[in-house]
């Protein structure tokens, strides 16, 4: 009851509908209560994107009320543009026949340019950094584990792992971000930290086209962790030339790399991506790319295999997007990213040590 | 200076939502927005989407009544039309535009930026207001937009004294509030 009061009072002040002298005792009010400050501020805001939304949806109404009209009337039409095309090729055909054949003497030079670069023109381009681990290394390496650490109670699989990756947490109770392409084709996953030990867990998403999966964690020996150190942010699209820093799981250890972006687009100007320079190798996809901040600016997926350190990175963005189409499918889970970073204005072992337990290997079987 | 005027006109229209002022707007600029996105892989339904979120951009602006008259409405248009096509080609993995550089564009990123803002929350009062449902949604119009008193909307509605329908106001209010916040804080760093 006294909420629907404190409402009342603040909507007639913010519609100017109190007395002198009630204003003066609301605004001492507000200035002691830090409280009923916020729910004034709040409420403004509100009613602010309320009106806003009326006035805007009124907009695009008359705006498809004038289109409807015109096209009633025959002032817009639905497009012929065909005649238009066949106008413009004919009156520019020479100049299109002289370009089109430098275009394709260029063509010719820069693929035998790139030819003499890169003699293996026929792989692909792009080569996704999951470890496709190799069984028989990983055969032995299991041998030579299992006899060396039997004392050790680090539990290994019976059979080895077929894809491997890496993956970070992005929410403190164990949900992890990583590639999609690193577990799309695995039928089980399970993360293991950088101490070595092996946790179960379950996709909950996975994006192909984003190249996102988020997985959680469902294993008893996994404990939630207070806060994570490094931020997770929109904004965060990282300038260009800013130092960048990545950790990963390109063998059985977690390996630091460390570069700089070097454009704000992806391979062929996508916009979803953006290229660092830095040494990845098979098994780092899935990792952060994170900036001096502390702030995780992307998520190392892509390298090309036709130039050395050239490496893409998914926008951490695209994270905020594959969280949205989650939420549509599940309503109840509600995932928080970490606002801030806890690692600003520490030096680089340091900072280290305290990302290092939040990326997990990620393995595919 | 005439044709000037003539768009500050039209503007200061646009953003009083005057339909007169949509009708020349559209009639003058539609054609080149349509040829642009149909030559680019789009269909008639696309270039009326960004056509109509063009205009959009510049309603926003005018309303905001910043917009400075340094280009012509039909080379902001063109250029907001293009930039948003692009984006739109690029989040599917499609293809660059064909039409590079023939016409005149001028700088638009951050008005850009700033409509995707106002556009995810206006999808998000949109979600929240039709999940409160009936009365709460035809309540709170009454109240916030059609600024009716409370007596008014008890009658209306049915309520036996205005404190009941003061104490539901209430509870629509923050219900909306509710579902408008849980977007919005998820999708809006600054929350």
């Amino acid at each position: 009851m006294d909420d629907i009061r404190l409402l009342e009072m603040i909507e007639r002040y913010l519609q100017g509908e109190m007395t002198e002298e009630e204003k003066i005792l609301f605004k001492e009010l507000r200035r002691t209560n830090p409280d009923v400050d916020q729910k004034v501020v709040e409420q403004h805001f509100f009613i602010n994107q309320m009106e806003r939304f009326n006035e805007d949806k009124k907009f695009r109404a008359s705006l498809n009320e004038v289109h409807e009209q015109l096209l009633a009337e025959g002032n817009i039409k639905p497009y012929s543009g065909k005649s238009k095309v066949v106008q413009l090729w004919n009156r520019s055909k020479r100049t299109i026949a002289v370009a089109a054949s430098i275009a394709g003497v260029t063509a010719l030079v820069i693929s035998a340019v790139v030819s003499s670069l890169a003699p293996k023109t026929d792989k692909a381009q792009i080569e996704n950094l999951g470890r496709k681990i190799d069984i028989l290394e990983k055969n032995q390496n299991h041998t030579r584990r299992e006899l060396s650490d039997v004392k050790n109670k680090i539990e290994i699989p019976g059979e080895p792992a077929k894809f491997g990756g890496t993956g970070f947490l992005i929410d403190t109770r164990g949900y992890l971000v990583t590639n999609a392409h690193v577990i799309n084709k695995a039928e089980r996953v399970s993360v293991q930290s950088q101490s070595g030990v092996e946790l179960s867990a379950r996709k909950v998403f996975s994006d192909d086209s984003l190249d996102i999966a988020i997985l959680k964690i469902d294993d008893n020996l996994f404990k939630p962790l207070s806060a994570l150190p490094y931020a997770i942010t929109k904004n965060a699209s990282g300038d260009l030339a800013e130092p960048i820093f990545t950790l990963g799981y390109p063998k059985d250890e977690i390996v630091y790399g460390e570069g700089y972006l070097s454009a704000k687009t992806g391979y062929k100007g996508d916009s979803l991506t953006c290229q660092i320079s830095v040494s990845a190798n098979p098994g780092n996809s899935g990792g952060p790319v994170i900036n001096k901040n502390g702030e995780v600016i992307g998520v190392l997926s892509t390298r090309q295999t036709t130039a050395e350190g050239v490496v893409f990175a998914i926008k951490a963005k695209n994270i905020f997007k594959a969280l949205d189409d989650l939420k549509k499918d599940s309503n109840n889970l509600h995932i928080k990213l970490p606002a801030t970073s806890s690692v600003k204005n520490i030096d680089r072992p340091q900072q280290v040590k305290k990302i290092q337990d939040c990326v997990f290997m990620v393995k595919g079987y | 200076m005439n044709t000037n005027l003539k768009e500050q006109e039209l503007i200061k229209g646009l953003a009083l939502n005057e339909k007169g002022a949509i009708e020349t707007i559209y009639k003058d600029n539609f054609a080149v927005i349509q040829h642009l996105i149909i030559n680019n892989n789009g269909s008639e339904d696309d270039a009326k989407d960004i056509f109509q979120e063009a205009v959009i951009v510049l309603y926003e602006k005018a309303k905001s009544g910043v917009f400075e008259l340094n280009c012509q409405i039909k080379t902001y248009l063109y250029s907001v039309s293009k930039r948003l096509w692009l984006k739109r080609l690029q989040k599917n993995n499609r293809f660059e535009l064909l039409a590079n550089g023939v016409e005149e564009t001028v700088h638009v990123e951050e008005d850009i930026s700033l409509h995707e803002k106002r556009d995810d929350e206006f999808g998000m009062m949109e979600h929240a207001m039709t999940n409160i449902g009936e009365p709460c949604k035809s309540l709170l119009e009454a109240y916030y937009i059609h600024k009716q008193n409370m007596q008014e909307i008890s009658e209306a509605f049915g309520y036996t004294n205005a404190d009941n329908a003061k104490n539901q106001k209430y509870k629509c209010l923050m219900r909306l509030k509710k579902l408008f916040f849980a977007q919005y804080k998820n999708g809006n760093k600054n929350g």
